[in-house]
């Protein structure tokens, strides 16, 4: 290991929780970021390609904001996003080839292609969607958090049996839902009720075309419209993932040990534009290069590499070749995936008590077994 | 825990006896006997817990159960509804009382985007067992955005369950399976029968969903209504009784599913039918049940189906024009005749 604790571009690292993890922990976290960048670079050919249809948002650039947020919290915590949802998916754990298979509309998705590119789902991992509505999740994440607070403090055990223990839900939104009613109402329940649930705003500057600024009020001091619900703020760079850690860590630990809300004003960039159709008529190339170089993938690499030199040259190509490898199965493994059957999949997972004369045009069935869970019908 | 649903073979108690209670004591029983069994089960709404409820439905409650499970809430519907989804994602059970389902239309998408649609986006991982109930539809001089019948808005999107009670004895076996049911379920209460009495079973009963109730026996022309209305049914079928008219009425009580093999069975009888709707009548529940009257048993009918609906105008304030506007006993008893041939 080296003994500097500086990098290349200045950063001191002295004080740095991230740097105290394990060489295994933080190789795992830079496979984790090239898995998200080459995730989402075939996601844009496999679209290009149309065999991805509907809206798709990808999440290069911001690939410290789901990472590092995620390793800061328990597996069993709760989590719920926003649309750019594949890196939120694949950070919690999901197995890149079900993340694919659901934007190919394939039975073998996470939602059996019945959700797509905005609706990635894992119970196993505790991820509760991709939600499209622009803030719709964030009420719904105040309930999963109100739902932990509930468990420990009136059940007294796992909804599920098993102990309860105190926990926290991240709710990620982007600055677009700023405006939002919902999430207003929300940041309200959460203050009054002392929910632990923490708002990730991952602001990247822009909700579609339109800059921060020409859309949400006090957007210089965001700090001020969580201060109004009494909520616990924080605001700190999303382009490095061990930045990302350190200053989430703490504040996570604290709102989980208090059981309160908290705010985070996560500074990222999007490389691409809000979606695939977007021109990108309302920012200069200089501006997306200006971040670029301060890239997540290249930040962490270059630590590894060149500042604490647990990584070599060799082991970082094969980490890289492995990582394309494993996307490029993905992709395979979502275009070999058999189509939803209408007869069988059109009419299941629409009701779970699936009662008599429910539908004019018929009665309801079960599904056949999702991937992940493994519930359902059987073959 | 109380979670057995109810089967159609289930006996359940008598609807007749002494114990006459209010409307609203039978919901807040159907819910506290649930809330005994089950700890996942809280009530969320504004004006439930100190104030006792808004409409007294909840009155005690409070006491009861504590603040950790009757919780009072602002008034942001769209707010509290959506954090009521999110628990019951997790595994609670939440029953949220709208003070009115007038006010449910700015929580519209979470109710109508996220509740019922959770299963099927997240290819059948995740359900929502919720209930969302409150008052619905007009007659209290309340105007236009407070008398909202919204169940034929809101019975269009599949993935949810909708139950409208008519009676004490009803509302609180059908609250029970609400409750106990894994699916979301919209229940809708009217502000003008929470003071109504009847007898109710101190036992805990459930009614299975998707059984009418057969309030009264005949063979000219069957009549089927849910919710209020069906007393206005009740009187007009007094009357056409003493002109020797003998209407089949049906108290459908939940509208998703439909009982619609019972109005059937009742159409291949009578060769007629009825339907009183307080909803608007353009894409509404009688046209619905018209339609598949005429898809599947069109060869039974000796008569065009006949609609009563709610006047096709915004619910007006002034009394003389809110009656105009509303379904009631004259317009059934004339529609019947016309049905049979006698108007």
């Amino acid at each position: 290991m080296a003994t500097t604790t500086t990098t290349r571009a200045g950063k001191n690292r002295s004080k740095s929780l991230a740097a105290k993890l394990s060489d295994e922990t933080l190789h795992a976290w830079m496979r984790d970021l090239l898995l998200i960048r080459e995730f989402e670079l075939r996601t844009m050919a496999a679209y290009q390609q149309a065999k991805i249809g509907g809206f798709c948002h990808v999440y290069n650039g911001q690939e410290a904001c789901a990472l590092g947020t995620i390793r800061s919290v328990n597996d069993d915590d709760p989590v719920i996003t926003a649309y750019r949802d594949h890196g939120h998916a694949l950070a919690r754990g999901m197995d890149p080839k079900f993340c694919m298979a659901e934007m190919f509309g394939k039975t073998t998705g996470c939602a059996k292609g019945k959700g797509g590119s905005m609706h990635m789902f894992d119970k196993p991992n505790h991820l509760y969607g991709g939600h499209g509505i622009v803030s719709a999740q964030t009420p719904v994440g105040t309930g999963l958090a109100f739902a932990t607070r509930y468990e420990w403090e009136v059940l007294k055990k796992g909804v599920e049996g098993g102990k309860a223990s105190k926990k926290v839900c991240l709710c990620y939104l982007g600055d677009g839902a700023l405006n939002q009613g919902a999430l207003h109402e929300a940041m309200n329940l959460a203050g009054l009720f002392d929910i632990p649930v923490i708002y990730i705003v991952e602001n990247n500057g822009y909700s579609m075309g339109t800059e921060i600024g020409r859309g949400t009020t006090m957007a210089h001091d965001l700090g001020r419209k969580a201060a109004a619900y009494g909520i616990e703020y924080l605001e700190f760079d999303g382009m490095d993932v061990m930045d990302v850690y350190d200053n989430m860590k703490p504040f996570v630990d604290v709102l989980r040990e208090e059981q309160r809300a908290g705010f985070v004003n996560l500074k990222t960039y999007r490389y691409q534009g809000h979606s695939m159709s977007d021109p990108q008529k309302y920012r200069g190339k200089d501006e997306v290069l200006t971040y670029q170089e301060r890239d997540p993938v290249v930040s962490l690499s270059e630590y590894l590499l060149h500042e604490r030199e647990s990584l070599t040259d060799e082991d970082y190509k094969a980490m890289q070749k492995e990582v394309k490898a494993q996307v490029k199965e993905a992709v395979k493994f979502a275009e070999q995936s058999p189509e939803p059957d209408p007869a069988e999949e059109l009419y299941s997972d629409v009701y779970v008590n699936r009662e008599k004369n429910l539908s004019t045009m018929g009665e309801y069935v079960q599904g056949a077994a999702n991937v992940l869970t493994g519930e359902g019908r059987k073959k | 825990m109380t979670t057995t649903l109810p089967n159609p073979t289930d006996t359940l108690p008598s609807r007749t006896g002494e114990r006459v209670i209010q409307f609203r004591e039978a919901l807040r029983e159907a819910m506290s006997h649930e809330m005994r069994e089950d700890e996942r089960i809280f009530l969320i709404g504004e004006e439930v817990a100190q104030y006792n409820g808004a409409y007294k439905i909840s009155e005690g409650m409070l006491a009861e159960f504590g603040e950790k499970r009757i919780i009072d809430s602002p008034i942001s519907e769209n707010g509290f509804a959506g954090m009521a989804i999110g628990a019951a994602m997790y595994g609670l059970r939440p029953i949220v009382e709208f003070m009115s389902w007038s006010f449910s239309l700015v929580a519209a998408d979470q109710i109508l985007n996220n509740a019922p649609k959770m299963l099927y986006m997240s290819g059948g991982q995740w359900g929502c067992p919720i209930v969302f109930r409150g008052n619905d539809g007009a007659g209290g001089q309340l105007g236009s955005t407070h008398s909202w019948c919204v169940e034929a808005l809101f019975s269009n999107v599949p993935g949810l369950k909708m139950a409208i009670p008519s009676n004490p004895y009803d509302a609180k076996g059908l609250l029970a399976t609400a409750i106990r049911d894994p699916d979301p379920v919209f229940f809708l209460e009217s502000e003008r029968m929470l003071g109504d009495k009847a007898h109710v079973p101190e036992e805990q009963y459930a009614i299975p969903f998707g059984l009418a109730h057969r309030v009264r026996e005949g063979d000219a022309c069957t009549l089927i209504s849910f919710g209020r209305p069906v007393h206005f049914c009740m009187e007009a079928a007094e009357e056409l009784a003493q002109e020797g008219i003998d209407v089949d009425l049906l108290d459908m009580r939940t509208i998703r599913p439909l009982d619609i093999d019972s109005v059937i069975e009742s159409i291949q009888k009578t060769g007629r039918i009825v339907i009183v709707d307080q909803s608007w009548p353009f894409a509404g529940i009688a046209s619905e049940v018209i339609a598949q009257v005429c898809e599947r048993c069109f060869d039974w009918l000796d008569h065009p189906p006949v609609r009563v609906n709610t006047e096709d105008v915004p619910t007006p304030y002034s009394k003389v024009l809110e009656q105009a506007y509303l379904p009631n006993a004259d317009k059934i008893v004339k529609a019947v005749r016309a049905a049979v041939g006698e108007g």
